[in-house]
């Protein structure tokens, strides 16, 4: 199947009319008062709140050597938007050939407050059924009432570097792309979950052919819900670039019958879009880019001392970094 | 008696001791219950290949269920009675030289019935070929498959032989060829069979994230289950089945059942180990594991139907000096022993890799995300189906190729036709 063109709006750059100059550092505190304020609009500003928010059409005049890759014309600013940065890190590792990139995402802890957005986003992205998901948000409670706080641990794919998930495929059918993104052929799949009891982290699910609808209420009232809810499924989800069209059958049509997990969006990176659970995060908790980039914001954060993998100790080299 | 002339005894035909109405009586009702056992098989079948996996209740989170404990029981038969085989052909043991053909016709029926339990399990059946197309020798899963492919070969190859040598009269030079051809090909089957069958082992064991599956015992444990397991299943047949109730009879059962005793004392030493080691401080995972395997929710499977059911019990009526008492521990040993199976792959799946996992994102649809399992009514139903197919496959090969008796009365009785 030939790749798609973009399936999704461009999340344009804002032509920004203030100028550079501000304060030097983030002061983290004043960041999230702001972007709290600025959520609605995807894209947050130095100054000002929503009215101010103007989304034009993309330049092509950005400075993109490669006219495949998006262009991004928003220069450096102080106080800018995380997601800002990371799109134009993004734009900068899209000029790299695919072999020079090594996606990987820092997730900070201290600024999740389990919103379940980046869940709810993936679901949608992804098209996903029940029973499977790509990005879940693990809430551990700590302490003993009345003493407790809450740590939350969004869980995507680790895309590990070395994937115990990778080596038990009886058919090749899952492997390392040359960016480091774990990838699964739905094609070849031939569903028997090996790779989903491999997995330390459990980032892999089957996906059994359930529906939203199953079992659904029925009737006259019900009737409008579900024509709605059966428009959805039937929608395709453009996972690896891909049309897919899932279906129940003698012979399912994959990827029902097959095992899936998250790709970090890999059909959004290659129109240079953010992985949907990065765009979606109120706290601007989720930082994703280029590790192979030392300008990258991925990159400085993966560096901090307080950067943690999980399992750590397994050797599974995991690109998924959690700020404690 | 010639079978073409009582077609209803053929469980038996030569077996004294019983009259023809008993014997019409007891295979009425087998007959019936195994009717029984076929048509709720075959609604689970129809069901698997109609609406595929949406009626099991295995997850994303215990991804194998029964199925896959189906699988390494049946391939833990076939792998346990092919074994017994190369005792008769590769190292010569007369006393067993009469369960050769039985043997190795049990071992690949078991073969079958493992095969098509594990197909019904795979998300896309269909594609079962590319495992053969595009292999990757990296995964335990791919070796197994085409170590069995190997296997299957090789098992239809000795009974081709072994069957002609039961039906046609050969003269003393050809049978001298057929033993040697045996004896090779038995030499090639023992490595292949410890292979395909530690390969199962290895295919838990060597799966890092799973810490109850994760230890070098387990590759060890499969091979002596499928010993216990496969071995207990000959010893019934003969000792239920067998067309003679001779002295030569009784010894043979009782031969074996000295052979089932000390392999099953053997499983349990093994067993001990597996358990003990990791959870005698009683700390660590796995000892949280083994403690829910032993006081579970399942802690039945182990005490009831494993250790009372398929040893205690068992070991107590193979030493009684009495066929038919050895016959039912075999018998109990064979069945029970899905129990073991049971337990090595559930419960490797029951904890959450990550703390929190089990609450962090639900399926209240398909119950696809959760950390408990247990089979449906469908997921037996198949199961059921696949045994009833095999036990057809072994009645029509029983009845049918002559495996058992003395081969000259069976050839001259093939003359006489």
């Amino acid at each position: 199947m030939p790749p798609l063109g973009s399936p999704h709006q461009a999340v344009a750059p804002p032509e920004d009319p203030t100028d550079a100059a501000g304060p030097s550092g983030l002061e983290r505190r004043d960041f999230l008062i702001k972007a709290a304020a600025m959520l609605a609009a995807g894209v947050a500003f130095p100054w000002g709140g929503l009215d101010v928010a103007v989304l034009p059409a993309q330049t092509s005049s950005a400075g993109a050597t490669d006219p495949a890759v998006p262009a991004f014309a928003i220069s450096p600013q102080a106080d800018e938007d995380v997601l800002i940065r990371m799109q134009r890190d993004l734009a900068r590792a899209l000029r790299k050939p695919i072999e020079q990139r090594r996606w990987g995402m820092v997730i900070d802890t201290r600024k999740c407050v389990a919103c379940m957005s980046c869940t709810v986003a993936c679901v949608m992205e992804n098209k996903l059924p029940p029973g499977v998901v790509y990005r879940p948000v693990i809430d551990t409670e700590i302490g003993t009432y009345p003493n407790v706080t809450r740590q939350f641990l969004p869980r995507p794919c680790m895309q590990c570097d070395n994937p115990p998930c990778v080596s038990v495929c009886p058919v090749n059918a899952t492997w390392k792309r040359p960016d480091g993104i774990i990838e699964i052929d739905y094609d070849v799949c031939i569903g028997c979950r090996y790779c989903i009891t491999a997995c330390p982290y459990q980032a892999r699910t089957f996906d059994f052919g359930e529906n939203w609808t199953n079992n659904a209420a029925t009737g006259a009232p019900a009737a409008l819900a579900l024509a709605g809810a059966a428009q959805y499924e039937n929608e395709p989800n453009f996972e690896y670039s891909e049309r897919w069209n899932r279906a129940n059958g003698p012979i399912p049509t994959s990827p029902v019958g097959n095992a899936r997990k998250c790709h970090f969006c890999a059909h959004r990176l290659v129109d240079g879009l953010l992985p949907m659970c990065v765009t979606t995060c109120l706290g601007r908790a989720t930082i994703f880019g280029d590790l192979n980039d030392p300008e990258a914001l991925v990159t400085e954060l993966a560096a901090s001392s307080n950067a943690i993998r999980l399992k750590e100790d397994l050797g599974t080299e995991p690109k998924v970094f959690y700020l404690l | 008696m010639s079978a073409a002339t009582q077609p209803d005894t053929h469980v038996a035909p030569n077996r004294p001791g019983r009259s023809i109405d008993e014997h019409r009586v007891i295979l009425s009702v087998a007959a019936f219950l195994w009717l029984i056992l076929a048509v709720f098989g075959a609604v689970g079948i129809v069901q698997r290949l109609l609406l595929g996996e949406q009626l099991t209740t295995y997850s994303s989170y215990i991804p194998w269920g029964l199925w896959v404990a189906a699988y390494i029981y049946f391939i833990g038969l076939s792998a346990g009675a092919f074994l017994l085989s190369s005792l008769v052909y590769v190292f010569g043991v007369r006393q067993l030289e009469a369960i050769g053909p039985l043997a190795l016709f049990t071992a690949a029926v078991t073969l079958a019935m493992a095969l098509l339990s594990i197909l019904f399990d795979l998300g896309h059946m269909e594609r079962f070929w590319e495992v053969f197309l595009r292999p990757q020798f990296h995964s335990m899963m791919a070796w197994m498959v085409w170590l069995y492919a190997a296997y299957f070969l090789l098992l239809l190859a000795e009974l081709a032989i072994v069957l002609r040598q039961r039906w046609s009269r050969l003269n003393d030079e050809q049978l001298a060829r057929d033993r040697t051809r045996l004896r090779v090909l038995g030499t090639i089957g023992v490595p292949l069979a410890i292979a395909f069958h530690g390969g199962v082992g290895a295919l838990f064991g060597t799966v890092v994230a799973r810490e109850y599956w994760n230890t070098a015992i387990f590759p060890i444990i499969f091979l002596t289950g499928a010993l216990v397991s496969g071995g207990a299943l000959i010893t019934a047949i003969v000792a239920f089945l067998w067309p003679t109730l001779d002295s030569g009879w009784r010894e043979l059962v009782a031969y074996l059942s000295r052979v089932v005793i000390l392999l099953v004392l053997l499983d349990l030493l093994l067993e001990f180990a597996e358990y003990s080691i990791p959870s005698w401080y009683q700390v660590g995972a796995e000892y949280n594991l083994i403690t829910y395997i032993l006081f579970g929710p399942y802690w039945y499977v182990f005490w009831v139907v494993h250790l009372l059911l398929g040893v205690v019990v068992p070991v107590i009526l193979l030493t009684r000096r009495h066929a038919l008492a050895q016959g039912f521990g075999a018998v109990l040993v064979a069945i029970t022993f899905f129990a073991v199976r049971l337990d090595l792959v559930i419960p490797g799946l029951i904890a959450p890799e990550l703390q929190g996992l089990e609450h962090a994102y639900l399926d209240p649809i398909g119950n696809r995300l959760v950390y408990s399992y247990m089979p449906s009514l469908f997921e037996w139903q198949v199961t059921a189906g696949v045994l009833a197919l095999g036990i057809a496959l072994f009645v029509v090969g029983y009845r049918f190729l002559r495996l058992v008796g003395p081969v000259q009365d069976v050839a001259a009785e093939g003359d006489a036709r």
